[in-house]
C-alpha cells in the first residue's frame, strides 16, 4: 500500500459517519485495545472536533433546531462537504447552500433555520474578513449620478423573514451566562423566546452584518436602504442604484432626499463604503 | 548550545502559548514573558480582530509561530495558497523560526484538522523530508518539526517513531521541536521506553521544546493540554536539556485554561532545569 493509498483509506474511515465501524485491519492492536478501538479514538476525535467548531460558529442554529437535530445536520453536511480549507473557520461556508437542498434537516421551520445560518455565516465573515480603505464624508461631497461605489467585503446584507439578529443576541447572552449549549437550549426563558419568535408570522427583516472597532454588529436597515447598498455592491451607478431602491417603494417622494442623506452619513461614519 | 541554525541563532527562554482568555490580562498588566507562541492558522486571516490583536502583542513581545495544518507528511503536495499566507504572517511576526508537526492530516484537498500519526516507512520519510525542504525554501525561515502524540500504530511501519524522526530531519536538514509530553503519552500508549526516545533524538537539531499536561483514561492517555506537567514529563525534559543544553521552552495549555499567572508559573518551573545565566543570583 503506497502512502497515498494508506492515507486515503484512513481518512475515509475517520470521516465516515460516526455510526460506521471501519475495518481497521491496518492498525496494530496492543495489549489493551483492539485495532478497531484504536482507530475509533481518531474517528470520534474527528467528529467531536468538527462538530464543536460548527457549534462555536452556529450556536443560533443549534438553539433553533435543538442539539440532537444539530448534531445530525452537521454530520450529514460534513459527510457531503468535508473541510477543504486548512482552517476550521471555513467549515460553514457551504452550509446555507447545502441546507437549501436538504431542508428536511432544518427542523419544522426551515426558513427560520436558514435565516439563522445566513446570519451566523455572515458573522464569521464580518469577524475576520478583509477590508478596504473606507471612503469618508469628504469623498462623498460631490456625488455624481454616474459614480460607482463599493461595499466593504466583510459586510453581508441579509433579507430575512425572522428576527434572527435579536435571537442570536439572546442566544449569546444565555451562553455567556450558562456557558454551554445544553443549558442554552434547555433554559426555559430561552426556549419560550425562541418558540415565540418562530411562531410570529414571518415578516421582512433587513440586516447588515458588519464590524465596528473590531466587534461584529447586526444593524437593521430599511428595505430601500438594503436595496441601494446591494445595487452599489453589485456594480450599479449611483443613479441606477437609487432607481432600483425606490422602484416599488411606498416612501413619499418628498422624503427620499432626506433618507438618502441620512443613510450616506451613517454609512460613511461606519466606514462601509469603499472604492469598487 | 541554545542558539543554533534551527532556531535562527536565538536564545529564547521559557514562553507560553498565546491564548484568548489571557488577552485582557496581557493588555492590562503587560506581564514580563520571555516569548509567546502563536498558532499560525489563527492569524492567517484577512482582517479584523485577530490581526489587530496580534499587532498589539508584537509591539511588546517576541513571538514564534507554531502551525497545525502544514501536514508535511500528507502524500499530497504542499498547498501554495497556504504557504503564501504563512509567509505573509512570518513577515509580520518576524518569527525567527517556525514549527509544525511531523504528521499528516489531509488527503486530496480534504482536511481532518487532526495531527495523524505517520506510517513509519522510508517512502513516507523521503516524501515528508522533501516537503519540509520545499516549505523552508519558499518561506525563507528555519523550520523545526514536532513529534506528535499518537494512539495507533500501523502494520506497514518499517521502523520506530524515533528512527523515523531521525530519518526525516536528517534528510530534510531541519530542526526538531521536541515535545516531551507527547513522547510520554505515546510511550504509555505504545509501551516503549521514553528515555530511549529522548536519547535517540539528534540533540544538535533541537530548536525548541514543548511541555504540557495530558488526560489519563483507563486504557490510553490523551494529549489534551488541560493539566499541569507531571513529574515523569519533567524528568524527560531534564534529560532533553542535559543533552541539548538550555533550549527555548514552551508550555502548552489549550483547554480548561487557568489564569495567566497560573499558566506562566507552571511554565517557569522549567527554569529549575535550566542553568542560571552567568553572574545571576538564583
Ligand atoms: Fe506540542
Amino acid at each position: 500500500m503506497s502512502l497515498a493509498e494508506f492515507q486515503r483509506r484512513m481518512a475515509a474511515d475517520l470521516m465516515a459517519p460516526m455510526s460506521v465501524i471501519p475495518d481497521a485491519g491496518y492498525v496494530k492492536p496492543n495489549d489493551r485495545l483492539s485495532s478497531a478501538e484504536r482507530l475509533d479514538i481518531y474517528h470520534r476525535q474527528y467528529w467531536y472536533r468538527v462538530i464543536d467548531s460548527m457549534y462555536e460558529d452556529f450556536p443560533g442554529l443549534c438553539a433553533v433546531i435543538g442539539q440532537r437535530a444539530f448534531d445530525r445536520l452537521i454530520e450529514a453536511y460534513l459527510a457531503e462537504h468535508p473541510s477543504q480549507s486548512f482552517t476550521m473557520r471555513d467549515l460553514g461556508s457551504r452550509l446555507e447552500a447545502w441546507l437549501r437542498g436538504n431542508p428536511h434537516y432544518a427542523g419544522r421551520r426551515p426558513e427560520f433555520a436558514l435565516d439563522m445560518v445566513r446570519l451566523e455565516w455572515a458573522h464569521v465573515v464580518a469577524f475576520d474578513g478583509p477590508s478596504k480603505d473606507a471612503l469618508g464624508p469628504e469623498d462623498l461631497l460631490e456625488p455624481n449620478p454616474e459614480m460607482r461605489l463599493g461595499l466593504q467585503p466583510y459586510i453581508s446584507l441579509l433579507d430575512c423573514h425572522y428576527p434572527v439578529d435579536e435571537i442570536r443576541i439572546k442566544v449569546n447572552a444565555t451562553l455567556d451566562e450558562h456557558g454551554d449549549a445544553s443549558n442554552a437550549s434547555t433554559g426555559r426563558e430561552h426556549r419560550t423566546a425562541l418558540r415565540n419568535a418562530g411562531r410570529r408570522k414571518p415578516k421582512d427583516v433587513h440586516i447588515a452584518v458588519h464590524r465596528w472597532d473590531l466587534t461584529v454588529y447586526y444593524r437593521r436597515l430599511a428595505r430601500e436602504e438594503l436595496c441601494l447598498l446591494a445595487a452599489l455592491r453589485d456594480g450599479a451607478t449611483l443613479a441606477e442604484a437609487i432607481d432600483r431602491a425606490f422602484e416599488s417603494s411606498p416612501m413619499p417622494i418628498g422624503e427620499i432626499p432626506q433618507s438618502l442623506a441620512a443613510w450616506f452619513n451613517a454609512w460613511s461614519a461606519l466606514g462601509w463604503l469603499c472604492r469598487p | 548550545m541554545p542558539a543554533n541554525r534551527f532556531n535562527g541563532f536565538t536564545d529564547y527562554g521559557v514562553g507560553i502559548g498565546l491564548r484568548i482568555p489571557h488577552y485582557a490580562h496581557i493588555f492590562e498588566r503587560t506581564p514580563v514573558v520571555d516569548w509567546f507562541e502563536i498558532i499560525s492558522e489563527n492569524f492567517m486571516v484577512e482582517g479584523g480582530r485577530p490581526l489587530a490583536t496580534l499587532d498589539r502583542i508584537l509591539e511588546r513581545y517576541r513571538v514564534v509561530q507554531h502551525g497545525v495544518s502544514m501536514y508535511f507528511g500528507s502524500a499530497e503536495p504542499l498547498n501554495r495558497e497556504h504557504l503564501r499566507r504563512l509567509k505573509a504572517l512570518v513577515r509580520r511576526t518576524k518569527s525567527p523560526w517556525i514549527t509544525d508537526h511531523l504528521c499528516w492530516g489531509s488527503v486530496d484537498g480534504r482536511y481532518s484538522h487532526d495531527l495523524l500519526p505517520m506510517p513509519y516507512t522510508f517512502e513516507a520519510a523521503a516524501l515528508t523530508a522533501r516537503k519540509i525542504r520545499e516549505a523552508r525554501d519558499f518561506l525563507e525561515v528555519p523550520i523545526a518539526v514536532e513529534n506528535v502524540s499518537s494512539y495507533a500504530e500501523f502494520h506497514v511501519s518499517e521502523m520506530t517513531e524515533w528512527q523515523f524522526l531521525n530519518e526525516v530531519v536528517e534528510r530534510a536538514d531541519c530542526g526538531v521541536l521536541l515535545d516531551v509530553n507527547n513522547i510520554y503519552v505515546s510511550s504509555r500508549n505504545h509501551s516503549f521506553d521514553p528515555d530511549v526516545y529522548v536519547n535517540s533524538v539528534p540533540a544538535e537539531r533541537i530548536a525548541q521544546i514543548h511541555i504540557a499536561g495530558h488526560s489519563k483514561f483507563e486504557k490510553y492517555i490523551l494529549d489534551t493540554h488541560d493539566h499541569p506537567v507531571i513529574d515523569p514529563v519533567w524528568s524527560l525534559y531534564q534529560a532533553a536539556i542535559r543533552r541539548a543544553g538550555p533550549t527555548a521552552t514552551l508550555l502548552e495549555w489549550d483547554d480548561r485554561i487557568p489564569s495567566f499567572d497560573e499558566v506562566h508559573a507552571e511554565a517557569r518551573k522549567a527554569e529549575r532545569y535550566l542553568p542560571a545565566p552567568v553572574g545571576a543570583a538564583r
